[in-house]
């Protein structure tokens, strides 16, 4: 049997076409509706629910606690605040990523790690020789996001906290209606949102209350599909689909290091000791030899490969998670690992890895695709990620 | 003696005997087959031992026959079919169980039950026992080097044996070191904490070996398990369908394709030889078979001391089969039921009764079960391996009923006061009461007993000491010391004649591995 | 004094005296410094009784590679000459192993003849297959990240230098793996000279003489032992410290500054790399390079930060298998004890008291559980009779060594007073059996179990052997795959006690390898060090 989250009561009614998914064992909405487009329009529209609560959740509390994060984590945690979230990689001693997530201090000794992978092992690992609780909590906390320019507005009917004044990657111990939750101005779609953490046992009541204050507003349920769009559009990557874990991958080229996953911005050079340190500031010094970037394919170019076949171009209002070769010159310079059709942009997009120097933005590429059986090129030019970012993202 | 009639005759119709035969026969040789049983297979029979119940009688399981000799030999199309043996539950003997699934989304919630780290430690093992069986597999299917030659062939073959381990890097050669030299204990010990988990890990290190999960070299057979993923061929384990003795069938309809003929109710007496060199088989109806090459599939104890005289034989060679260890330490009960087991820890009917049942509690009642085995008795609670191949292949067994094939360890054929009919049967009801400690209702579902101690696998299949693998599978008797220095390379110092048991590398199992060796290396002799 | 250091050394007993010496001989201003008031390490003496002195973990001194003597200036000590080394007496028979084949040949005749026809060759196997681990161990384990290359080529040239035939090789290759119950079934029959020589494959390991592996523990004890013995070396002749005088002098000669009495707290890392060394009272000495020669167990997990340190590398250090299981009873005797039957030359050599390898492997099997044999195998010697200061005049030392004694009882639950009587009266009566009137001429008795031996001489888990002598744990693989040549994920931390290669009982072998790779020289090459 697979899991159910802790809103699977209120979910699991709602999806209309039986399209489920696993996601990290749990048994999850792909979309509710038979296909995700309203689902993704509440995202940039309005305000969803996308129940997150497959992530795996630890509770780190001790002496060592903020110790042990930071030699773990590429970020310097020790200049992580109470009441504030990084979102951060952590790496092997080779440098390369095993996982990625979010850390939040919720108070001067407690600590929650998120991760898209079971990280407990590895947690226990890094605390050898520390005085450190590591709790994984990830089955009694469901998560709930509710993301969207009108997030702001349904929350802040249901809950004390001051919202306004909750910045970007931070948090608040408050209530919604009474239920203990944490909101965190955090969220996977690259819209203004938030995340509530809760008791599963209030989770029921949690989800009832959004609904309820949220239908004024809109307010959508919305299925992985939904948010793998909006994921797509916000530049963000994706455990097992962009990158491999080292953990997990089985040969050396499938791993990726963060200055090749667009990451170098989390990893803290000057900070004390941690996981891959060395490997890190040597290549650092050397530059990356990989690159993580967005390709925009050329509407024209991909409209002339389908008119030749005297087809119209295929557009998928579901994102693809599959690598594709990417060329330049002739020559193969990398793959794309994702990717979709921005109902909001109007562009069809892709997530690459492109080989050193490829990578700048700028440069003209050609994506791999297939056109009624047959393998052909289209042109795309190699664009800075995030795809989109909205002021509101941050406001 | 009239002039050889065939090119070759293979001594013992085994699932390796009649690989070779197979191979010898494709290559356009005429081959004879010679097994002294009515049927063939060996150790991999099928048998309607009582009246609607088929029995896979010895080995029951299959994961490790070479890819390339299904490949080869076309085996499919002459009745291979593998059904899929998914899962493992272990009772555990505080009621609850432990379940291995073959849904990883289903196996690690069920290892999160009992230790979360381990459900961790599980994935990140698996991804190490993969390159391990990366790591072994070109030497499985490569004919040992002899270190004490400086042939270019063998200087060439230690040189690209070098090249693979360069290949390797250090960490996975490291990997490979310790697995190849600690016990399945140590081992698992490194990965994880949930005692019954390192039971039932190590459960597959100690299988048809004289050795306890603490004894250095049972981390090896670990190995086993996985080889099977990656080979293509199965997933892990499975059950052939009409049981493994259609395996051997299949192999022998492979070799008859390619024009072997094959002979059953047949035993060799001895290997005839002229001159240091075999000219045939004398069986024992007193028939004498005339052939160029003589190849024997039995176990290097039979090989060299039996179809031979060891005075024709060097020295060192006599001595090294004298030390070679066979020390059968399995025995096998084979069950007729007329209903299936209750689980107590499991009740009902469930998808666990169509996977294995482990009992391997925890590891000291494994290495207890090794003690009693190590002073000369059986084990009093022994490690039991149980399938009830009915469950996916109603053939075995009238509607309704089933066959239930437990495998056992530890039965030593050294046991104090040797065995006799009454041991035999104090032996099979040991089994039956640690089996009804975990399924009360088993004794009322018996119809049927068949209790097979080593003693009785010798006896059967000729096997000597009942060792199921031709000869321990430990450190000191594998690849090229396989079975003795300087005889691993299938040859033999009687000039045509030849080994293709599992005494040779790549050993035990229903592997074929040494079957196809040795068929490679006499048709390199131009035989 | 400084208290800037180019190098501090950890720990006074062999390997740390080695290092301390070649690396002060090549200029470096060293500081070795010592947890315990005296040198000497495990050859410490433990004054257990007034008067009454032994050096339990000493018993054999283990092989000073001829190289490391020569190149340190150690005067190499003497050793005693014993014509009896192993003796085993049990069930009113005994058996001795006399160092003079023939002699030995004639002792096993009684028991068997075909034994004592085939004890020449036993012996000459032996020598042969420790001869050439010795080769072996005078040089750095073979680096593995090219594996085939050099692992052949070192195996090859140590083969070449010993003159080892190609037959030879294979037969070194099967023994490794083997138990010593099986080396010894291919030999033997007589049960009693099996129980003699067996035990020897058990020192420094937790299995009984049926697990794979002993035959190589048998043989790593047999490495630098004199002709025609079949276990262990003899002692020096002037007493349990002679090694320790004279490398102390050597050190001196160098100008190591030494400290005893100077407990390491941790040593201090900067940027990956060393810094200082803190001692207990909380001063820091300032040095960029530290030879610890403590297990890698007390080392990283004791002493350094672990954010210092891959968790992949603690995970290894923490799967290192510190179980030698071993105890020890020392005894104050009234009087020299007698064992009838038995010739006085024989109470110079180790008395072992199993009868039986059954009997050693039942002795083994509760260590496996986690509790104490009942019947354990215990061996004994009387250094008194070398050396007579060791006990009052006309007074007696004997030294009990035990197995297997597991450092925690079974759940984990620490030895009891219950538990060490229990254990005490078992080896007492053990003795009783061979020795009559043993109980009455005992003036004092005191117990070594695990934990004290780790209290007493700083040994993880009272580990003589800094980790099992196992084949998953020698060579390349000691002390942890990936670091085995004597550096550390640390700049400036190298590793060079037993727990390192050659291992234990090759005195000063890995403190000598591991001073050559600190002051960056060349690996010696097989063959190039004799």
């Amino acid at each position: 049997m697979l899991k159910t989250s802790p809103f699977h009561s209120r979910t699991a009614p709602l999806v209309r076409a039986q399209t489920w998914r696993r996601w990290a064992g749990y048994q999850m909405a792909s979309a509710y509706d038979p296909h995700p487009d309203r689902e993704y329009a509440a995202i940039r529209n309005a305000a969803s629910l996308i129940d997150v609560s497959p992530l795996y959740k630890y509770r780190i509390t001790g002496r060592d606690a903020a110790r042990l994060l930071d030699r773990m984590v590429t970020r310097d945690v020790t200049k992580l605040r109470v009441g504030q979230v990084f979102y951060t990689p952590w790496c092997d001693v080779a440098g390369k990523v095993i996982d990625d997530g979010t850390i939040s201090r919720l108070d001067e000794g407690t600590f929650r790690l998120t991760s898209a992978d079971s990280s407990l092992r590895w947690l226990a690992m890094n605390a050898v020789g520390m005085e450190v609780v590591i709790e994984d909590v990830s089955e009694r906390i469901g998560a709930l996001a509710i993301q969207g320019p009108l997030a702001r507005a349904v929350l802040a009917q249901v809950s004390p906290a001051d919202l306004a004044a909750l910045k970007y990657f931070r948090l608040v111990q408050t209530t919604v209606r009474d239920i203990p939750v944490t909101i965190s101005r955090t969220g996977y779609t690259g819209d203004l949102g938030y995340e509530i953490w809760v008791e599963a046992t209030e989770a029921a009541a949690l989800w009832d209350t959004l609904i309820e204050a949220g239908t004024p507003h809109g307010i959508t349920p919305a299925g992985v599909w939904a948010l793998d769009l909006a994921r797509i559009e916000a530049g963000l990557v994706m455990l097992d689909v962009d990158y491999h874990s080292a953990h997990r991958a089985l040969i050396e080229d499938q791993k990726s290091s963060p200055y090749e996953l667009n990451l170098a911005w989390a990893v803290s050079a000057e900070k004390g000791p941690f996981n891959g340190r060395r490997a890190l500031a040597a290549e650092r010094a050397r530059g990356a030899a990989w690159g993580f970037v967005g390709l925009a394919v050329e509407w024209e170019s991909l409209e002339r490969r389908f008119a030749e076949r005297h087809l119209p171009p295929h557009i998928s209002n579901i994102a693809w998670r599959a690598s594709v070769p990417v060329y330049r010159l002739g020559d193969q310079v990398g793959y794309a690992t994702s990717g979709c059709w921005s109902p909001l942009l109007k562009q069809s997009l892709a997530l690459a890895h492109l080989r050193a120097p490829h990578f700048a933005p700028g440069t003209r590429v050609q994506i791999e695709i297939t056109v009624e059986h047959r393998r052909t090129r289209a042109d795309a030019i190699v664009v800075k990620l995030p795809f989109f970012d909205p002021e509101r993202k941050r406001s | 003696m009239n002039a050889a009639r065939f090119d070759a005759i293979v001594i013992g119709g085994g699932h390796n005997g009649l690989v070779t035969a197979a191979y010898l026969a494709r290559a356009g040789r005429t081959v004879l087959v010679l097994e002294r049983r009515p049927l063939l297979g060996g150790a991999a029979v099928t048998e309607e031992v009582f009246p609607g119940f088929k029995f896979s009688v010895f080995s029951y399981v299959v994961s490790l026959l070479r890819p390339e000799i299904i490949r080869d030999l076309n085996l499919p199309r002459h009745g291979l079919q593998i059904l899929p043996l998914e899962s493992t539950v272990t009772p555990l003997d505080n009621g609850d169980y432990l379940a291995s699934w073959a849904d990883p989304d289903e196996t690690r919630r069920e290892l999160c039950r009992h230790s979360p780290h381990d459900a961790d430690a599980a994935v990140l093992f698996g991804r190490v026992m993969h390159h391990m069986a990366m790591a072994v597999k070109p030497i499985l299917g490569m004919v040992p080097p002899d270190p004490t030659s400086l042939s270019p062939a063998d200087v060439m073959g230690f040189l690209r044996l070098g090249g693979h381990f360069r290949s390797l890097g250090a960490e996975r050669f490291h990997a490979l070191h310790k697995l190849m030299t600690m016990s399945s204990a140590d081992y698992l010990d490194e990965w994880f904490e949930f005692d019954p988990l390192k039971a039932t890990k190590s459960a597959s290190g100690i299988i048809g070996t004289f050795l306890g999960p603490r004894s250095p070299g049972s981390a090896y057979v670990l190995l086993h398990h996985y080889m099977g993923e990656i080979d293509g061929a199965f997933r892990a384990w499975g059950f052939q369908k009409g049981g493994t003795g259609a395996i051997s069938e299949s192999i022998a309809r492979a070799a008859q394709a390619f024009g072997a003929t094959i002979r059953t109710g047949a035993a060799v007496e001895r290997v005839l030889t002229r001159d240091g060199q075999a000219t045939g088989v004398a069986l024992e109806s007193g028939e004498e078979i005339a052939a160029k090459v003589v190849v024997s599939g039995l176990d290097p104890r039979l090989t060299f001391t039996k179809l031979v005289e060891p005075k024709q034989l060097p020295d060192d060679l006599v001595e090294g089969v004298r030390r070679y260890k066979f020390r059968g330490s399995s025995g096998k009960v084979n069950l007729a039921l007329d209903g299936l087991p209750d689980l107590t820890c499991l009740p009902g009917v469930g998808p666990h009764l169509r996977g294995a049942i482990s009992i391997s509690p925890s590891l000291a009642y494994l290495e207890r079960a090794y003690d009693d085995a190590k002073y000369g008795e059986f084990s009093s609670h022994p490690y039991m391996d149980i399938v009830i191949p009915s469950m996916i292949d109603p053939g075995m067994a009238p509607p309704g009923k089933h066959v239930m094939s437990i495998f056992v360890q530890y039965a030593p054929y050294a046991l104090n006061g040797g065995w006799n009919d009454a041991k035999r049967e104090a032996f099979g009801d040991a089994v039956v009461a640690t089996l009804a400690r975990y399924a009360p209702n088993l004794p009322s579902r018996i119809l049927h007993r068949q209790v097979l101690t080593p003693a009785d696998v010798e006896r059967i299949t000729g096997l000597s000491e009942g060792n199921i693998f031709q000869g321990e599978l430990a450190l000191q008797q594998l690849f090229f010391l396989r079975p003795v220095p300087a005889w691993a390379k299938y040859r033999t110092p009687v000039g045509g004649y030849w080994q293709c048991g599992a005494g040779t590398h790549p050993g035990g199992g229903i592997m074929g591995g040494s079957g196809r060796l040795a068929a490679l290396e006499i048709l390199k002799e131009g035989a | 004094m400084s208290r800037s250091f180019d190098a501090v050394v950890i720990g006074g007993g062999a390997n740390g005296l080695v290092a301390a010496t070649a690396l002060g001989k090549s200029g470096l201003r060293v500081l070795l410094l010592e947890a315990a008031e005296a040198l000497g390490g495990q050859s410490r003496l433990v004054e257990f009784a007034p008067g009454f002195r032994a050096a339990p973990l000493a018993t054999d001194p283990g092989w000073l590679p001829p190289a490391v003597a020569r190149a340190t200036e150690i005067d190499s000590p003497a050793r005693l000459s014993v014509e009896a080394p192993v003796t085993i007496a049990a069930a009113g028979e005994h058996l001795t192993l006399w160092r003079d084949t023939a002699r030995a040949a004639d002792a096993i005749r009684p028991l068997s003849h075909a034994d004592a026809k085939r004890w020449p060759s036993f012996i000459a196997r032996l020598r042969k297959l420790a001869g050439f681990l010795e080769t072996l161990y005078r040089v750095p384990p073979p680096d593995v990240n090219a594996p085939a290359g050099e692992l052949l080529s070192f195996i090859g040239l140590a083969r070449r230098f010993r003159g080892l035939g190609r037959e030879d090789m294979l037969e070194f290759l099967r023994t490794l793996p083997m138990s010593v119950w099986e080396l010894l079934d291919d030999f033997f029959e007589s049960g009693l000279l099996k129980a003699a020589v067996a035990p020897g494959g058990m020192v420094g390991v937790r299995q009984g003489p049926r697990s794979g592996g002993t035959g190589f523990a048998l043989l790593h004890g047999l490495v630098g032992a004199e002709a025609g013995v079949a276990r262990g070396r003899a002692p020096w002749r002037d007493g349990p410290e002679a090694f320790t005088r004279a490398a102390h002098e050597a050190a001196l000669r160098a100008g190591v500054t030494v400290r005893t009495g100077a407990q390491v707290a941790r040593i201090e890392v900067r940027d990956e790399s060393v810094a200082g060394v803190v001692i207990s009272t909380g001063e820091t000495i300032s040095t960029s390079r530290v030879l610890s020669t403590a297990d890698a167990a007390r080392t990283f997990l004791g002493w350094v930060d672990p954010v210092w340190l891959d968790p992949e590398f603690l995970h290894a250090v923490r799967n290192i298998r510190y179980r030698d299981s071993t105890a020890w009873v020392l005894y104050a005797l009234a009087g020299l004890p007698e064992i009838p039957g038995l010739t006085p030359e024989a109470l110079r050599g180790v008395i072992t008291l199993t009868p039986s390898l059954k009997a050693l492997e039942q002795a083994a099997d509760c260590a496996k559980y986690g509790s104490m044999s009942e019947r354990p195998h215990v061996e004994v010697t009387l250094p008194s009779l070398h050396f007579p200061g060791l006990a009052p005049e006309g007074k007696h030392v004997l030294v009990a060594r035990v197995q297997h004694a597991p450092y925690r009882l079974g759940n984990g639950t620490a030895w009891d007073a219950a538990g060490r009587e229990t254990l005490e009266r078992a080896v007492t009566d053990a003795i009783a059996a061979v020795i009559p009137g043993f109980v009455g001429r005992v003036l004092h008795r005191t117990l070594l179990v695990p934990p004290d031996i780790e209290a007493r001489f700083g040994l993880t888990a009272g580990a003589a052997s800094h980790g099992e002598v196992a084949l998953d744990q020698i060579l390349f693989m000691r002390p942890v795959a990936g670091w085995a040549r004597y550096a550390t994920p640390i700049a400036g931390l190298y590793l060079g006690g037993a727990g390192a290669h050659p291992g234990p009982g090759v005195l000063g072998g890995p403190g000598w390898l591991a001073a050559q790779r600190l002051l960056g020289n060349r690996p010696v090459r097989a063959g190039e060090s004799s």
